[in-house]
């Protein structure tokens, strides 16, 4: 056989190429997305064969590149303006139209003591440190789709919670697509919290139905000692939009960081969260409710990385899937030789509500230490007949029978959010997708 | 007009025929009780009633108050005036009591055409209600019936049932698992709702609860058919004989 096996192109490949060697760069990120690109040349969309996108084969998904988005003009701002999502939880907005960061939907006011808040654009062009921290990621580590965000890395946030500061304010970093032409949009987010510093961050992802445009997203967080991180994320974009982001995470000594996802939007869509203790003693929390309805493919794909020792993880993902819906889960715990005591918890439970609706679960331990704690666990299950008779025997309709046992099934993952605001607001929303469901 | 007509029902469930041509009638006011050996279909009339799906009707009719009742889903049923309280209720996880029976509550008035209750109003109500059934207000925070004793289920079953203030209650073995004590509570509770509008099915397979609700009609079933029909004086001739003559009765 001729180990030289000619790599073909895809038009959509080939069009992310050219787009993103097209695209004018910060002059301290030059080097490093150049190395992106050409990565991304070499790789290509993560394929089927590609173990980690078993599931989810992004070369035959994606089939062509709506071109760059262009920012923000007048008319997107104003259609920005009009969509709210988790507006009542009382947070400092940081939005971004099309990629672009719209000042006049962002309140940069009377900023806390100890917080920071650039963007990324700005930041670029100021300090060099922020550079550096992009530039910490080998945009080799991880897949195709992270050398893509980094070929593209122009705008984005870069928020800052120096050592002791308590920010008790939440911050919403808002990505919204506007319009009726497809377009793809990137986006960075930084955010590092000092020692003994706290904060909450939500970030929501919304767009237009029936348009199929793509967004890729990076969170890059880290926490030094001690630190306490709060990230809630609501990814409702339109319908036929194709979403694919990341949550790189690295946690310091005896922090304590919580995370929740709730995703209902997309056609297709795929959130990987490669996640590290950099720090002995840390505690993570990881979790997500996914709604999916119609046609829709929803992959959570997380690598929890315990190094050090005393490490606690829990990972508890719930997914819901409607009609003909496709749901993966695929979860993976290491714990290094180094990492004694650790106690790591991850549960993936699925309900089927379709008859073609199908969810892949993969979760897996590769435990190197001995003296550790760990387990996964996996189910996927429909409504139970026997719960369904006795709640319509005392009077409750089929559908609002079925209702109240979706949402106790997915209650649970959206119960661990801390903010009592953003659990309600994100609840309602929850509700709001059952509210829409038909029933057959 | 009879509250509750059943005619010649037949029922089967995976393919075994358990109700096989029963007849029953009970007017406003009654108070029915059914006996009979395990086995003989006693749950499976309450089920077919009620409109469980395993349950498939062969033959013959039930009404309520004239109208079809198999012809509704068990929701409609219930908003109809049909309850039914378990031989097993089943735990929710996740479903707070209060959420459960302020959205049966409601969805029951809404289809009968009355209003919502308020909040303060659907509250007093549950507290009255709990109150009488011995029910602490700990045991409604938690999901329903989720860690509840044996008891305690069964006594929810009654509260539910004051909630929703049925016309046709149908008790299946509501006396299985109870010691005395609580066996009177619930005993009083159903007494408490007798009215003159309102009738009872209760199914039992010991005499010991019809000492506390004491019934107008007593019925044997056996083989899936009522056998022998008589008195309250009947319950206790069962007790005494047994329900040795009726196994094969059929
Ligand atoms: N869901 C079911 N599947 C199979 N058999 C059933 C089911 N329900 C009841 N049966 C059978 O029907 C018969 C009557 O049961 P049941 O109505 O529970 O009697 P009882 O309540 O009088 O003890 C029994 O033989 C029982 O095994
Ligand atoms: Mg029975």
């Amino acid at each position: 056989m001729n180990a030289e096996v000619k790599i073909m192109r895809t038009a959509a490949e080939m069009a992310y190429t050219d787009a993103l060697s097209a695209l004018p760069a910060n002059e301290p990120v030059r080097a490093l997305r150049e190395k992106a690109l050409r990565l991304f040349t070499e790789k290509g969309l993560p394929h089927r064969r590609v173990e980690e996108w078993k599931y989810t084969d992004l070369r035959a998904l994606i089939r062509e590149m709506p071109p760059l988005a262009r920012g923000a003009d007048k008319a997107a701002i104003a259609e920005a303006k009009k969509s709210a999502v988790l507006a009542k939880i009382g947070a400092r907005e940081i939005t971004f139209v099309n990629g672009a960061f719209v000042a006049e939907l962002s309140d940069l006011e009377a900023i806390e003591k100890g917080l920071s808040i650039r963007t990324l654009g700005d930041a670029l062009k100021r300090s060099a440190d922020v550079a550096a921290l992009l530039a910490k990621i080998n945009p080799n580590k991880y897949d195709a789709v992270f050398a893509l965000n980094t070929a593209a890395l122009n705008e984005g946030v870069v928020i800052e919670v120096a050592p002791g500061a308590q920010i008790a304010k939440p911050i919403h970093i808002r990505h919204v697509v506007t319009g009726t032409a497809p377009v793809s949009v990137f986006g960075r987010a930084l955010v590092t919290v000092g020692t003994k510093a706290q904060a909450t961050i939500v970030q929501s992802h919304t767009g237009p139905d029936a348009v199929a445009y793509q967004t890729n997203t990076v969170l890059q967080l880290s926490l030094a000692d001690d630190a306490e991180l709060d990230i809630v994320r609501v990814q409702a974009e339109g319908d036929k939009a194709i979403h694919l982001s990341m949550m790189i995470g690295a946690i310091g000594e005896e922090s304590r960081f919580r995370s929740f996802a709730l995703t209902t939007g997309a056609a297709v869509s795929r959130h990987t969260v490669p996640f590290a203790y950099a720090g002995k003693d840390a505690r993570a929390l990881i979790a997500g409710a996914t709604l999916l309805r119609g046609k829709q493919h929803a992959d959570v794909t997380l690598e929890v990385d315990h190094a050090l020792p005393g490490g606690e993880s829990r990972e508890l993902f719930k997914t819901v899937l409607d009609d003909e819906t496709r749901g993966v889960f695929q979860g993976l715990i290491i714990v290094r030789p180094d990492a004694q005591k650790t106690d790591g918890r991850m549960m993936s439970a699925s309900l089927l509500l379709g008859e073609n609706a199908e969810m892949d679960n993969k979760p897996e331990l590769e435990i190197f230490a001995d003296d550790v704690q760990c387990a996964h666990g996996a189910t996927t299950g429909a409504l139970d007949d026997d719960l369904m008779f006795y709640l319509r025997a005392r009077g409750i309709p089929k559908k609002e029978a079925e209702s109240l046992l979706i949402q106790s099934f997915f209650g649970e993952a959206i119960e661990t959010i801390q903010n009592e605001k953003i659990q309600e607001s994100v609840m309602a929303r929850a509700a709001k997708w059952l509210g829409e469901r038909s029933v057959k | 007009m009879a509250l509750l007509e059943v005619k010649d029902l037949h029922a089967r469930v995976e393919e075994k025929e358990i109700l096989r041509g029963l007849n029953l009638t009970i007017n406003p006011g009654e108070v029915h009780a059914i006996m009979g050996p395990n086995g003989s279909g006693k749950s499976t009339l309450s089920y077919v009633l009620a409109g469980k799906d395993d349950y498939e009707v062969t033959g013959g009719s039930a009404t309520l108050e004239g109208e079809d009742l198999l012809e509704l889903e068990p929701d409609e049923r219930a908003a109809k005036g049909l309850f039914l309280a378990f031989q097993y209720p089943i735990e929710i996880p996740g479903v707070a009591s209060m959420t459960f029976l302020r959205t049966a509550v409601n969805a029951v008035r809404k289809k009968r055409g009355e209003e919502e209750l308020s909040t303060p109003d659907f509250l007093r109500l549950v507290r009255e209600k709990a109150k009488e059934l011995s029910i602490n207000q700990d045991m409604l925070k938690r999901p329903v019936n989720v860690g509840f004793s044996g008891g305690e289920k069964k006594r929810n079953e009654i509260l539910q049932m004051a909630m929703l203030e049925p016309k046709m209650c149908v008790l299946d073995e509501t006396d299985s698992g109870l010691d005395i004590d609580a066996l009177k509570i619930v005993a009083d509770g159903v007494n408490r709702l007798r009215a003159k509008n309102r009738g009872f099915l209760v199914i039992t397979h010991y005499q010991r609860l019809l000492d506390h609700i004491v019934p107008d009609v007593v019925h044997v079933m056996a083989k899936g058919r009522i056998v022998r029909t008589g008195g309250p004086e009947l319950a206790h001739e069962l007790e005494a004989k047994g329900y040795a003559g009726y196994e094969n009765a059929a």
